[in-house]
């Protein structure tokens, strides 16, 4: 027997384990007979409408590019606990998620499929309600859901439910987003306050005694991303921050692109309730991870317009330009602190584990 | 909303004007070298950057501060064998969940492999967990040193005074003052003869208070200043050593006074001296078997005693070989003088605990300062085009 | 080895528990190690534990001499 995840709070699927009230998930319903066509009529089909998903074949027939566009395509598996947290739940999480990394590649995000995971027992209407949350998610990031799966798995086999979503989107043959167009001197320019959806769920899956009124800031960031790039200002790369947070993708990019970046400590946005959390966890923001921020690498010509355009968009009020590309073979990502000392921003192994030390 | 007692430590001007009145008080003819003695303080000062601070004269070296690094694997595998056994829940803090025990083995591991290992932010959590689970046999693994202590023995008095029956711990807890001896007592060649000074921990002392430290003051001719956990404390302490020493003295100064008494907390003492008795001799990773310088529980308390519980020995497992960590815990050698720092060694497969747990100087050293190296090409220009 | 935090005390809660707050974060901690706090002062909290109580007037002064110290230089 599997040992019980000591960071997961009760899930709806496991509150409802045992207790024998309410429709739930079966074998049967993975078995692609009857009992899987209704579960996908009662819950799936019932909220997501279009005209690609009314095909209702084995594969969806999508309509041609937008000429002189490429496609552009990311797949995201997705296994919060608890599955409802505060500022959203794990099928909104899976949109956004996935839209969010078409659209820092310069796509326009436009379909979506999605694969579930269920565990036997999950309740139904759990199901629907997310189902739910997906569809009001998709409208909101202006993406249509065309294709989708449903497997079960026994009881104890998975943890409720697990979804595996990939994005289709289309992007223009020029210019190309990514780290082959890193430079040194180009700025680093990030969206808003980091630590959110980090915080959010350390304090939901009770993991750590902690109460906080932080939410997740789970969004999808194409409306930003679309106000940004109407500037015409060039830019260079963009990548949304998940998990491991803004030292992940600074290393990544670092990496990747064989560039060094310095960053300014004071100039990073962070809630103060993030850092008062940060602060008792023994963590630093910059590890923790978000689910509706960008970090954007443009020339410095490009600073003044894009940073306009983000400040009036709801969702880059905080924006602000945090750091400095430099030439670097070790691809080291400094930072300098608030003292004028220097310090590296360095990439976590995994997961930071509060502290006591 | 600033957070009080910590902003007002942390402002950057005053941090400058400190590190001034540090440069112009350093005798330019001679070096200082002070050993902090604090997990804590050693991440204070690599995550604030504040060795660039500070004169080219005054070297910051670790001392063994921090627990997760002076546990011996040994421990931990005591610790995973008693997780494996039937019906019990294993609770330990975060910071010793991932310390690498041999090839592959750690808390970590164990818990992938199906044992019932929770991550706890209290002794007390674990004694909930107890109450919550009667038909499971919940042990808590207790480290740190002696600020950690005392939340232990609340746990365990907590347990004797609500009947908890199927609660028990795991007592690894350390002392502070054998260890400094240690470092200062080991031979002619070892870390102590060069050392100036020392940064008495923040926490630990507001448990024990001032008292403890006057031995090397007085003995041993080595100022000690207590000093708080943020950047301004630390430079503030640091003026107040170099003073010292330019003066000559040896004695015990408090810089964090708004925390730490003369005679430390008196609650928490009776409390540790109450349901904790001294072992003869433990083991420490790096530093060697020590007398007096670890916690058992006392026969009184015995029933809620792990190791009577639960009679598995701690196994001797060795160090890698060319592993530095014990040199570094003494404060004689640096991980840049481990050949297997960042090349064999690194935060992904950590040979040493020196490198897993973030208080440990390669771990701290690796996570925000190994840019320094050497080999690291034009470092003016990282700060001329930001 | 100390991970240990100010906060304020917000809620006592009897049964020798607090409520803390640190920011805009609250904790329930323990009050095991105290003789007695009230709400308003500030405590050191450590696993959970409230480990001592912060003196305002200590802190006040720490603060002035570093200030003090500051000028002397410039």
């Amino acid at each position: 027997m599997p040992a019980p995840d000591s960071l997961g709070a009760a899930t709806p699927a496991s509150a409802a384990r045992g207790a024998g009230k309410g429709a739930q998930v079966t074998l049967a319903h993975g078995s692609g007979g009857r009992a899987t066509a209704q579960l996908i009529a009662e819950c799936f089909h019932r909220h997501w409408h279009n005209e690609w998903l009314a095909q209702n074949e084995d594969a969806t027939r999508l309509p041609a590019l937008t000429p002189g566009h490429v496609p552009v395509v990311a797949t995201d598996l997705f296994t919060v606990t608890p599955l409802f947290f505060p500022g959203g739940d794990i099928g909104t999480l899976a949109v956004n998620g996935t839209v969010n990394d078409l659209a820092v590649r310069g796509a326009t995000p436009r379909y979506l499929t999605v694969g579930v995971l269920l565990e036997e027992g999950f309740p139904i209407a759990t199901l629907e309600t997310i189902a739910k949350r997906m569809a009001a998610a998709a409208a909101a990031a202006g993406v249509a859901i065309v294709a989708g799966d449903t497997k079960v798995v026994e009881r104890g086999k998975g943890d409720g439910l697990y979804l595996a979503v990939t994005g289709v989107g289309e992007a223009p043959v020029e210019p190309v987003w990514g780290a082959a167009a890193i430079r040194p001197g180009d700025r680093l320019l990030l969206s808003g306050p980091l630590g959110e959806h980090g915080i959010a769920i350390l304090a939901a899956r009770q993991a750590v005694p902690l109460e906080t009124e932080i939410v997740s800031d789970c969004a999808p960031l194409v409306s930003l991303i679309a106000a940004m790039r109407a500037t015409g200002a060039p830019i260079h790369a963009m990548r949304d921050l998940t998990r491991g947070g803004l030292a992940a993708a600074a290393n990544e990019l670092a990496r990747a692109a064989r560039v060094g970046m310095v960053i300014d400590e004071g100039a990073i946005p962070v809630h103060p309730a993030v850092a008062g959390a940060c602060e008792l966890l023994g963590i630093e923001p910059w590890h923790l991870t978000n689910e509706g921020k960008l970090l954007a690498f443009c020339p410095p010509e490009s600073v003044e317009p894009l940073l306009a355009a983000m400040r009036a968009h709801p969702l880059g009020r905080q924006a602000a330009v945090i750091g400095t590309v430099v030439a670097d073979p070790h691809a080291f990502v400094q930072m300098r602190t608030t003292f004028g000392g220097v310090r590296l921003l360095d990439w976590l192994h995994a997961e930071p584990l509060p502290r006591i030390c | 909303m600033a957070l009080r007692y910590l902003d007002e430590f942390r402002d950057p001007a005053l941090a400058q004007s400190l590190a001034r009145a540090i440069a112009a008080a350093v005798d330019p003819q001679r070096t200082y070298r002070f050993m902090e003695f604090c997990g804590g303080h050693t991440h204070a000062i690599a995550r604030f950057g504040l060795p660039a601070l500070l004169p080219s004269n005054l070297k910051l070296v670790h001392g063994p501060g921090c627990p997760v690094c002076v546990l011996p694997p040994g421990r931990i595998a005591q610790a995973v064998a008693i997780a494996e056994q039937p019906r019990v829940m294993l609770c330990t803090y975060g910071d010793v969940m991932r310390v690498p025990v041999r090839k592959g083995e750690s808390l970590l591991a164990a818990r992938a492999r199906g044992a019932d290992i929770r991550m706890v932010g209290s002794a007390l959590e674990a004694l909930k967990l107890a109450e919550a689970n009667p038909d499971r046999e919940v042990v808590f693994f207790a480290i740190g040193f002696e600020t950690t202590t005392p939340p232990t023995a609340a746990a365990i008095l907590a347990a004797e005074a609500r009947g908890v029956k199927n609660f028990s711990v795991l007592c690894c807890h350390v002392l502070t003052p054998p260890a400094m001896r240690h470092i200062l007592a080991s031979g002619e060649e070892a870390a102590g003869a060069l050392l100036d000074g020392f940064i008495g921990p923040a926490h630990v002392s507001v448990v024990i208070g001032e008292r403890p430290y006057t031995e090397f003051a007085h003995t041993h001719r080595k100022p000690v200043v207590i000093a708080g956990f943020e950047p301004l404390d630390l430079l503030q302490a640091l003026l107040m050593l170099v003073r010292q020493v330019n003066q000559g003295w040896a004695e015990v100064e408090n810089q964090y006074r708004r925390a730490v008494t003369f005679a430390g907390n008196r609650k928490a003492q009776q409390m540790i001296a109450e349901v904790f008795t001294l072992r003869p001799t433990f083991e420490w990773r790096g530093l060697g078997i020590l007398p007096d310088s670890a916690l058992a529980i006392c026969s009184r308390y015995q029933q809620w005693d792990a190791e009577r519980r639960f009679p598995l020995e701690p196994p001797a497992i060795p160090d890698h070989p060319a592993c530095q960590c014990g040199a570094i815990l003494r404060g004689q050698k640096e991980p840049r003088d481990c050949v297997l720092f960042a090349t064999a060694c690194t935060p992904e497969h950590p040979l040493g605990s020196c490198m897993v747990s973030s208080e440990g100087a390669c771990a701290a050293y690796y996570h925000f300062g190994r840019f320094h190296e050497p080999v690291a090409p034009r470092k003016k220009e990282y700060h001329a085009s930001a | 080895m100390c991970l240990a935090v100010p906060a304020e005390v917000v809620e006592l809660l009897g049964e020798g528990q607090a409520r803390v707050r640190i920011g805009a974060t609250t904790q329930v901690v323990s009050t095991a190690l105290l003789d007695e706090v009230a709400v308003g002062e500030y405590v050191i909290v450590h696993v959970g534990f409230a480990l001592t109580k912060l003196d305002a007037d200590e802190a006040a002064q720490t603060l002035a001499l570093m200030a003090e110290w500051s000028e002397e230089v410039s």
